[in-house]
């Protein structure tokens, strides 16, 4: 019986002993990294001490975590791509990833999981490579506090951190630039992007295609060609981002097509060419938005169905609303126009006349944009003014009923 | 020539007229900054305001001025003195009146409230239409002889600039839609002082719309800085061309 016992321990040994913690660098047990995760068993952690690592592609096969301490440099060579996880439960904290390979078959990536789950990407500092971080069916993976600069022109074919076929993705306070798109998501629910820093990206500073219950939350999206483009998903909550200065004939804030059942709330957009622009969505909620000095806040195209637009603050923009239809379907209530010209008898907030977001100079600018540079000229303002009265070209339909006297508190 | 500018300068500061258009845009423009709660809601606000009363009062207020101050510039022609620089201290000491009343009535709310590139811009602007409108004045009052038509003249003037221009800059650009404009409409607007003085403004209040204008020729003139530049000279031809045609046309005038 005691016997029996032992044997029993002994068959349960290895996973009972307690995770070794093995060291890489010089001086240290093992002199490069490679043979430090080949002695690895699963649960360790190997240390990384300081130092230029080139070892081409290192292959992480087993849950265990690499730490870098004194953030030591892995290069790639500029062939290979780097780090490539496909163990679940794997820890990558500390390092600098450079030099990355780029391919035209082959999507390269300073880091990769691929088929593998509870991954932590944390701290890490990437730079010069094709793709930053790339997940593929990397379920429940954490991307955290990571840097990620690719250097425009040379590296841009790569998007910063890119995740295809993945579910419950944490990416969190990531710095991205210089890269195609910032942080893209493909055929990728359930999953929650906050906090980043994404500014200077090519295309795209977040692109979602065919993504799902997606949640983005408290980012900042700076000069890139478009802050987020959002396609063919539905349920996207879009909270408390900044979207900055895209500027340009093609660049937007925040790009919808073809995408159903979402919310954009408590957003701030500024200076933007077009702050929202809109083809084919539908049952979206936009409320309480800051839209400060942009061309264009919203350009709504009649494809829109359904959609509600309430308690926002347009101010200071070029124009507020743009559309080539009517909107019949949609519904404007209760925003704080600052080119209303209105006022308030019974003093309860709420101006006393619907008021009619779409000018007649937009109407002309849409049709001739080369009017554009009558912007603001006085005649300009009396046709409009005109029109306000007599609407004849402008939609008629299109009006929020219950325009406020103040910008609604944020 | 500096003691007749002196003179003019403050003959007209001892009239009251300068000193009520100075009070009308001091009360406009704090009522403007205070009413609309935004800044940049105070600024256009202000800047229809510039582009309208500017060159109004520059263009009546100088054209008066010429014709009352005549008896004055035919003793002063009876002096050893070149022509030219007799009609040129006589601008000179309008427009300086005039811009004097400008930053005091817009340059001093503009200061306090929106000390901004839009804001300086602004003023700056304003300035620049004073002397437009002044050098315009001037010719038009050369060129006519009796008061009703030179304050006529001067009347037109504005309504074309102000309104008219825009309207038919508006109405070809509808005609020849199918067409590329870029050049046109460029060459459109330095036809006209307002316009220029307006996309100075534009080019730093509405920068995010103005990116967003397809054209490359927009692209190249916005983006380097080269559309100031550009709209600024205008501007300064606009001051320049009125000026000499004006004393050109006051040499040969039989006073």
């Amino acid at each position: 019986m005691h016997r029996l016992r032992l044997i029993a321990l002994l068959g349960l040994a290895p996973s009972l002993t307690p995770a070794a913690e093995l060291h890489v660098g010089a001086g240290q047990t093992f002199a490069s990294i490679r043979p430090a995760l080949a002695a690895a068993r699963a649960g360790d952690t190997i240390f990384v001490h300081s130092g230029l690592y080139r070892e081409g592609n290192l292959l992480v096969g087993k849950p265990v975590a690499l730490v870098g301490l004194d953030r030591p440099r892995l290069d790639g060579g500029a062939t290979a791509e780097v780090l490539t996880i496909t163990a679940s439960q794997v820890t990558v904290r500390g390092f600098a990833v450079q030099n990355g390979g780029a391919a035209s078959l082959a999507d390269l990536a300073g880091i990769k999981v691929h088929h593998a789950s509870h991954v932590t990407i944390e701290d890490n500092r990437i730079s010069n490579c094709s793709f930053g971080i790339y997940l593929s069916k990397a379920h429940d993976t954490v991307v955290r506090s990571n840097e990620i600069v690719g250097i425009p022109g040379q590296n841009n074919e790569g998007n910063g951190i890119h995740a295809w076929s993945c579910a419950g993705l944490e990416l969190d306070r990531n710095r991205v630039s210089g890269q195609r798109d910032g942080i893209y998501l493909e055929f990728t629910t359930d999953s929650a992007i906050t906090r980043n820093l994404v500014t200077d990206n090519l295309r795209y500073g977040l692109h979602f295609m065919s993504s799902h219950r997606n949640t983005y939350r408290g980012n900042s999206f700076l000069c890139n060609g478009a802050g987020v483009a959002v396609m063919y998903s539905h349920e996207v909550r879009m909270e408390a981002n900044l979207f900055g200065r895209s500027w340009g004939s093609a660049a937007y804030g925040l790009l919808l097509k073809d995408m159903a059942d979402s919310q954009i709330v408590g957003n701030t957009f500024e200076s933007n060419s077009t702050a929202v622009t809109m083809q084919g969505v539908t049952r979206m909620t936009v409320e309480r938005n800051l839209f400060r000095e942009n061309g264009w806040a919203l350009q709504v195209q009649s494809s829109c169905t359904d959609n509600v637009f309430s308690g926002n603050n347009f101010v200071g923009n070029s124009f507020d609303l743009a559309t080539n239809g009517q909107l019949d379907l949609n519904r404007f209530d209760g925003n704080y126009w600052d080119k209303a010209e209105n006022f308030d008898l019974n003093r309860d907030g709420v101006a006393d006349v619907p008021y009619r977001p779409v000018s007649l100079f937009a109407m002309l600018v849409e049709r001739m944009p080369s009017a554009l540079l009558l912007l603001r000229s006085p005649l300009v303002h009396f046709l409009d003014r005109a029109e306000r009265i007599f609407p004849s070209l402008t939609p008629d339909r299109l009006i929020d009923p219950h325009p406020v006297m103040r910008p609604h508190p944020r | 020539m500096l003691r007749i500018v002196q003179y003019v300068v403050g003959d007209i500061l001892r009239g009251k007229i300068v000193l009520g258009y100075t009070g009308f845009l001091l009360v406009a423009s704090f009522g403007l900054f205070n009413l609309g709660g935004d800044t940049t809601k105070g600024l256009i606000g202000l800047l229809s305001l510039v582009l309208l009363v500017v060159p109004l009062v520059s263009l009546v207020f100088a054209t008066v001025h010429f014709y009352n101050s005549y008896e004055f510039i035919e003793l002063l022609a009876a002096q050893p003195l070149h022509r030219s620089t007799l009609l040129l201290a006589q601008i000179f000491g309008v427009a300086l009146a005039l811009t004097a009343a400008l930053l005091v009535g817009v340059g001093l709310p503009i200061m306090l409230y929106a000390p901004t590139a839009t804001g300086f811009t602004l003023i700056a602007v304003s300035l620049m239409l004073s002397f437009v409108f002044t050098a315009l004045a001037f010719l038009a009052a050369v060129l006519a002889r009796d008061k009703a038509r030179g304050v006529g003249a001067a009347l037109l003037l504005w309504f074309y600039f102000a309104l008219l221009h825009d309207g038919l800059t508006l109405y070809a650009l509808f005609l020849l839609e199918d067409f590329p404009l870029e050049g046109v409409s460029l060459g459109l607007l330095s036809l006209n002082p307002i316009d220029l003085a307006r996309v100075l403004v534009l080019l730093q209040m509405d920068v995010s719309a103005l990116m967003g204008y397809t054209g490359a020729m927009m692209k190249e003139l916005l983006g380097t800085g080269s559309g100031v530049a550009f709209a600024a000279a205008v501007l300064a031809g606009w001051i320049a061309v009125p000026l000499a045609a004006a004393v050109w046309v006051f040499r040969r005038k039989d006073l």
